[in-house]
């Protein structure tokens, strides 16, 4: 039986990750499937408002993403929330921690959350990690 | 077959098929037909999943010269 909940926690702040990542979430989300998604480390910056999707390459396969012009990360992230109704928490401590203030997020990206918190969404769902 | 809206989706990869889909699917009302032409190989078991997961009905897939179309109604 497929799940019907999902939390997706992405560290990483290299594009392959953040890819796949935002692949799963998004079509996890637009298929009925309740999706949290908890950003943290690396990846938080990338969510700042006006941040490129212009992530760093773990391999050749990064690079390919950008020749061949798949959707960037960023897109699939913003769909996951508007046309499957994913829920965008960034990490707390990151934020503290990165010096991002909440208002300076994108505007897809939800409340801070803590791991308390997270934790809490997560007991009964899935935890994909990128 | 008639449908109620069209979806060229031919040249996109995955996601990309199945999230243009639910978008035109949340713009359409319940009964109506949404028509999906793609050339990703991965599209028939992607609509199939998409169908069983959201309870949209999956109509016929049928595929010709690399092209796959696919009549989803909409729930």
């Amino acid at each position: 039986m497929a799940a019907r909940k999902i939390c997706v926690v992405v560290v990483s702040g290299t594009r392959e990750r953040l890819q796949m990542a935002a692949m799963a979430a998004s079509v996890a989300a637009v298929s009925g499937i309740e999706v949290t998604i908890f950003l943290s480390m690396n990846a938080v910056p990338h969510f700042v408002k006006g941040a490129t999707a212009d992530a760093p390459s773990e391999g050749a396969f990064g690079d390919l993403l950008v020749k061949k012009k798949a959707p960037d990360f960023k897109t699939l992230f913003r769909q996951a929330v508007e046309l499957g109704g994913a829920k965008i928490l960034p990490c707390s401590m990151a934020l503290d921690i990165a010096g991002i203030e909440t208002d300076t997020l994108e505007p897809f990206v939800g409340e801070p959350t803590g791991l308390t918190a997270f934790l809490n969404a997560a007991a009964d769902a899935q935890v994909w990690t990128f | 077959m008639n449908f109620d809206k069209d979806l060229d989706a031919r040249g996109l990869n995955c996601p990309l098929p199945i999230l243009r889909a639910k978008k035109a699917l949340t713009e359409m009302q319940s009964g109506q037909v949404l028509r999906i032409v793609s050339t990703d190989v991965g599209s028939v078991k992607d609509f199939q999943a998409f169908c069983k997961q959201t309870g949209n009905e999956l109509l016929s897939q049928a595929e010709a010269s690399n092209e796959y179309t696919f009549f989803l109604k909409r729930k």
